[in-house]
């Protein structure tokens, strides 16, 4: 029997009569008989999407593992903070097991991170906070590289009442929306650098200075410039230039030809490691003089080893700096962190890396005190945290923030031809004496 | 026929309804699939079936994230405020605050893109190829870094969007509440772009990506058309926008609401995936899109550009013509293309 | 809005030598962008990540002790073979297509390339030092690092060479001829296929050249060349396709207006004056255009 269904079909045999039909289109955009071809296609999305579905985990605690999970960035402009990031948790992850994990009920555990890569973007970065979550089943959150992209994790993070122990999230404006499950190991982004204004004040013989700035456009460096602002206010300082630079940031040839024009006593740069290259090749090449140059991610770029002696004298605000006097069990002091994780990862570890191992010290130690992996009692273990680690003491304030450390400022110092960062306050480890002012290009 | 098609719109019906119920997990990542699709439809008004190639179609995605997280903030509290210092002030929405405030910023979001489509379309839709291509690609971009440059809307710093309301639901609630918002968006779009295509608005708009001139000479206002179609996806994407600000809850300019780089191009290539100027190709395209990346982003950690960049050359060069396109040309009978013995026959005597 | 330009009206001069020497570097990048759309009809996205590729190819020689000036001959070379062995893989397969399947083709090679530079050069910052010292002018009120200069001159060396190739020698007649009609020139002989591959080398050549003096005079990581690439479609378009000098005049044109929009309207809307501006110049052609039509009517 040949069915009627058929007849149409039977009429094509070989391609070269396919040209002639093709005459006799008849568009039908409802859908018609196509929509029986994209059954199979829709029934297999749907297979995999349903197949997606089962491979959720349940509980993170299985077996012997703890696990983590961690959106950092891989690629995009913050890939080489998030390097150091990553680097900094893998490396506090292997001592941590190394030295018999984390004891919980009289068990050990060991730890272990889910990454994924945010793409440097925050929009991705909520998404993929929300899949560790509820699709992967994390319990336990560690921070993202930068203030942006923790501020768009941490509403994610907050709803699911998933504690997460950040490491690079400064931006102050964490801290004031009242989360209860965000934990910072590191100063807010607004104390980077007021103490470098303090310091120009207080080289001025205590009189107001003039402060020229650049930010990159982006919630870090906006954070830092509104402490530079209320330091300004506090010490009657006038901001005499306030650029912002664009994310695409390379030239900032326009703001350093304005400092020369203005003369002012203070240049704040800030733009993460870019920023902090392009600004040290600008300053050096078009010959600006300032008495203080102020800025962040000094260490992250490598400005010492890569600008070397053009980069002397910059004023660098840093979380942690190797020669502070901290210690712990794992990693034994600043030193010790210093040239094990050089042994490991081949580079010197920035402050991006000491405080991303904190947040693992943090999380053992709240997990052992807990005794439990109930999340409400971890994040009220986590709370309650108040230790020392050789990044410095943690202890957090009701906002999640930590209060228990100071911000160091370091200056890049030279001899002969080698750079190193020397740190000038606070006094307590001053290593050099600050140098004010510095000298003009002319004479150096 | 017609009992089939039932049957498939019926069980699309109810997998979209059933989805988070079903899978309760993936309730953000489906939403987000259904903006994709959002995207891709929207894109195709111009891209597929009118042959212009845009661009800068995030620009309204962007406006609508903007316009429609200010108005829920700036109806109840002063924006100004809630931006100030990087949004370091909060100030809680009442549920009824919160509800009236979304709704309205979504007809906002809605009704202001379409507006600047209007203004803007008479200048830009009178360019043809690139250099429409690259003006909308000029429009995107400046859009983000000029928005990023505005204090009042947070700059560079962003802005957050209200937080949910205590104590309407937990946050599945919140979730499922956003996923049925984002479903009935796309069901309203293509519900919209179905029955506009089979109305003149789809034929002329096949008449212009066929033949400007002729369309133009044959007495038909092709610019008027042009700018209204611009303006349907204008509508449609800003919608869109205003509800992935809210799921998201955190606005970046650059990342988040004029993302060129990603959502800007990923539109465009899901719509080609699938096949351009057909109806369910920015569908389908979408949806194994969204599906292949997402597995990308877990199987190919720090390889999924590689993975991705491999993908678009491969699509572009090999299929062309998308999925869609590639079973037209594999089953042209079950597309309807209805092949006219008697005619077949007297063209090949012709010859 | 700053006006400080105003007053201290010697900015103007360093803006504007700023922007010249800014612009005559997006103007090389620009000319291979105009040969190849020229010839090729093909908008290349990758373009901004060739450069980047070029830089690190620079930067690469400079961290083995070679002088990164070195890298304006090196590097040409070695991404005149990649650009060729790009077009055999790829874009030989887009040519004669739409010129958006060109542009989405050339997205995914760039994004693909972004990634493996990721992760041959690793995710840092990287600049490379050329310690050629800086040209004072007035007293040190105008300053031009000596590497910009340097890199200003040696793109113009570049592009004279490239027009006087593309004048004098046979592949450069071939070339040009394949641009005004592809098949007349198939006709009479001109091997177009390799003519194509030669242009996609070029352009590929100029990126490296571009790239090497990027290196020493700004930085280089592997998701930076989106911008360079969007430059040098905004100078081939002001400039109208074809028009290899008003290439040089609309670039040098662009690195003085950014400049300036930096003093004036202030950093931030830097980028976002120049596209704003990219889209007026568009409108107001195509009205030009349209009323050029109803004189013709």
């Amino acid at each position: 029997m040949v069915s009627t269904g058929y007849c149409c079909s039977s009429g094509i045999g070989s391609s070269g009569k396919r040209a002639i039909d093709k005459l006799k289109i008849n568009h039908d955009y409802g859908g018609g008989k196509m929509l029986k071809i994209f059954r199979k296609t829709l029934v297999a999305t749907l297979a995999v999407v349903a197949l997606m579905a089962t491979t959720v985990a349940q509980a993170r605690v299985d077996g012997n593992t703890i696990t983590l999970g961690a959106a950092v960035s891989e690629t995009g402009k913050y890939s080489t903070n998030g390097k150091h990031t990553r680097n900094g948790y893998n490396l506090a992850v292997k001592r941590i097991n190394e030295m018999g994990g984390v004891t919980v009920g009289g068990k050990s555990y060991k730890f272990k991170i889910t990454y994924y890569d945010d793409e440097s973007n925050s929009g991705r970065a909520a998404q993929l906070a929300e899949r560790l979550i509820k699709q992967d089943g994390v319990k336990y959150m560690l921070g993202p590289y930068s203030s942006g992209l923790t501020k768009a994790i941490a509403p994610v993070t907050e709803e699911n009442k998933i504690p997460m122990v950040e490491a690079n999230g400064a931006s102050r404006s964490l801290f004031t929306k009242g989360y209860k499950y965000l934990f910072a190991v590191l100063s807010a982004a607004n104390q980077y650098l007021e103490v470098a204004i303090d310091l120009a004040v207080e080289k001025n013989g205590g009189k107001p200075v003039k402060i020229a700035m650049a930010f990159e456009q982006d919630a870090f460096s906006q954070d830092v410039r509104l402490g530079i602002v209320e330091a300004a206010e506090r010490t009657g300082s006038k901001i005499i230039i306030d650029d912002k630079l664009p994310k695409e940031l390379n030239d900032m040839a326009a703001t350093l030809a304005k400092v020369r024009a203005t003369r002012p006593d203070v240049l704040v740069v800030s733009g993460h490691s870019k920023g902090a290259l392009t600004a040290i090749r600008q300053i050096s090449e078009m010959k600006v003089d300032v008495p203080m140059l102020a800025m962040t991610h000094c260490d992250a770029s490598k400005l010492a080893k890569q600008h070397g002696k053009k980069s002397e004298y910059a004023l660098c605000a840093a979380q942690w700096h190797k020669s502070l006097s901290y210690s712990d069990r794992f990693f034994g002091d600043g030193k010790k962190f210093d040239s094990d994780f050089t042994n490991e990862y081949g580079y010197a570890p920035p402050y991006q890396a000491a405080e991303s191992a904190a947040a693992l010290l943090v999380w053992k130690a709240a997990f052992e005190r807990a005794n439990s992996f109930d999340t409400k009692k971890v994040r009220d273990a986590l709370a309650l945290t108040d230790m020392q680690t050789f990044y410095g003491n943690i202890k957090f304030s009701n906002a999640g923030q930590n209060i228990a450390k100071p911000m160091v400022l370091f200056q890049v110092r030279c001899e002969g031809n080698k750079c190193e960062n020397k740190v000038v306050a606070p006094t307590k480890w001053a290593s050099a004496e600050l140098v004010h002012p510095i000298p003009k290009w002319s004479d150096r | 026929m017609k009992r089939n098609n039932l049957i498939l719109y019926g069980a699309l019906l109810v997998f979209g309804l059933m989805a988070p119920f079903l899978f309760p997990a993936f309730k953000l990542q489906i939403s987000f699939m259904w903006i994709l699709v959002i995207l891709a439809l929207t894109w195709d008004v111009q891209g597929g079936q009118m042959g212009y190639n845009t661009f800068g179609n995030i620009l309204f995605f962007g406006i609508g994230m903007y316009i429609c997280a200010s108005t829920q903030i700036g109806l109840f509290f002063p924006l100004e405020e809630w931006t100030a210092s990087g949004g370091e002030k909060t100030f809680l929405h009442t549920p009824s605050q919160y509800f009236l405030g979304l709704s309205a910023g979504l007809v906002l979001a809605g009704i202001v893109p379409v507006i600047v489509a209007a203004l803007i379309g008479y200048g830009i839709l009178g360019l043809r190829g690139h250099y429409f291509a690259i003006c909308t690609l000029g429009l995107g971009i400046a859009a983000g870094e000029l928005a990023g440059g505005i204090e009042i809307i947070g700059a560079g710093q962003g802005m957050t969007a209200p937080p949910w309301p205590k104590g309407i639901g937990d946050t599945e609630f919140r979730s499922e509440f956003f996923y049925f918002l984002t479903f009935i968006t796309m069901l309203a779009t293509f519900t919209f772009l179905r029955w506009a295509y089979q109305k003149r608005f789809g034929l002329v708009l096949n008449a212009i990506r066929d033949n400007e001139d002729k369309a133009e000479a044959m007495g038909i206002h092709t610019m008027r058309y042009k700018i209204l179609g611009w303006m349907v996806s204008a509508f449609f994407l800003g919608i869109a926008g205003g509800l992935v600000g809210n799921m998201v809850g955190y606005i970046e300019p650059t990342e988040i609401a004029f993302t060129g780089a990603t959502y800007g191009v990923f539109m465009i290539l899901m719509a080609i995936l699938g096949g351009k100027g057909t109806l369910w190709g920015p569908v389908i395209g979408a949806m194994v899109f969204h599906i292949f990346k997402e597995g990308f982003w877990t199987f190919f950690l720090g390889w999924q550009y590689v993975a991705l960049g491999v993908l678009i050359v491969v699509i572009v060069i090999f299929f062309p013509e998308g999925i869609m396109g590639w079973l037209r040309e594999k089953f042209p009978e079950r597309f309807g293309e209805v092949i006219d013995e008697a005619d077949r026959k007297a063209q090949v005597v012709l010859k | 809005m700053d006006l400080l330009i105003f007053q201290v009206p010697i900015l103007m001069v360093q803006a504007s030598l700023d922007g010249a020497l800014l612009g005559i570097l997006f103007a090389l990048i620009a000319y291979g962008m105009a040969l190849q759309w020229g010839v090729m009809n093909i908008i290349n996205i990758a373009q901004g990540e060739m450069v980047i590729l070029g830089g690190y190819i620079a930067y690469t020689m400079y961290v083995m002790g070679i002088h990164p000036a070195y890298g304006v001959i090196v590097s040409p070379i070695i991404m005149y073979f990649i650009g060729w062995l790009l077009y055999k893989l790829v874009i030989n397969r887009v040519v004669d297509r739409d010129l958006f399947i060109s542009i989405l083709a050339t997205f995914g090679i760039s994004i693909l390339t972004q990634q493996l530079m990721n992760f041959i050069f690793g995710a840092d910052v990287v600049v490379a030092q050329s310690n050629f010292g800086t040209t004072l002018l007035f007293d040190g009120m105008v300053t031009l690092p000596n590497a910009k200069i340097f890199s200003a001159l040696i793109s113009i060396i570049f592009a004279t060479g490239l027009v006087l190739y593309m004048k004098k020698s046979k592949l450069g007649r071939a070339i040009r001829a394949t641009s005004q009609n592809a098949r007349a020139a198939k006709i009479l002989g001109v091997d177009t296929e390799r003519v194509y591959a030669t242009t996609f080398g070029i352009n590929a050549a100029l990126c490296g050249v571009a790239g090497a003096l990027i290196s020493i005079t700004f930085t280089l990581h592997p998701y930076v060349g989106l911008p360079y690439t969007v430059r040098s479609f905004m100078i081939v378009i002001i400039a109208g396709l074809g028009n290899l000098p008003g290439v040089a005049l609309s670039g040098m044109g662009l690195g003085v207006f950014e400049e300036f929009s930096d003093y004036i309207l202030g950093t931030e809307f830097r980028v976002g004056s120049v596209f704003t501006l990219l889209v007026l110049i568009l409108v107001y052609r195509r009205f030009r255009l349209s009323r050029k039509r109803e004189y013709l009517e």
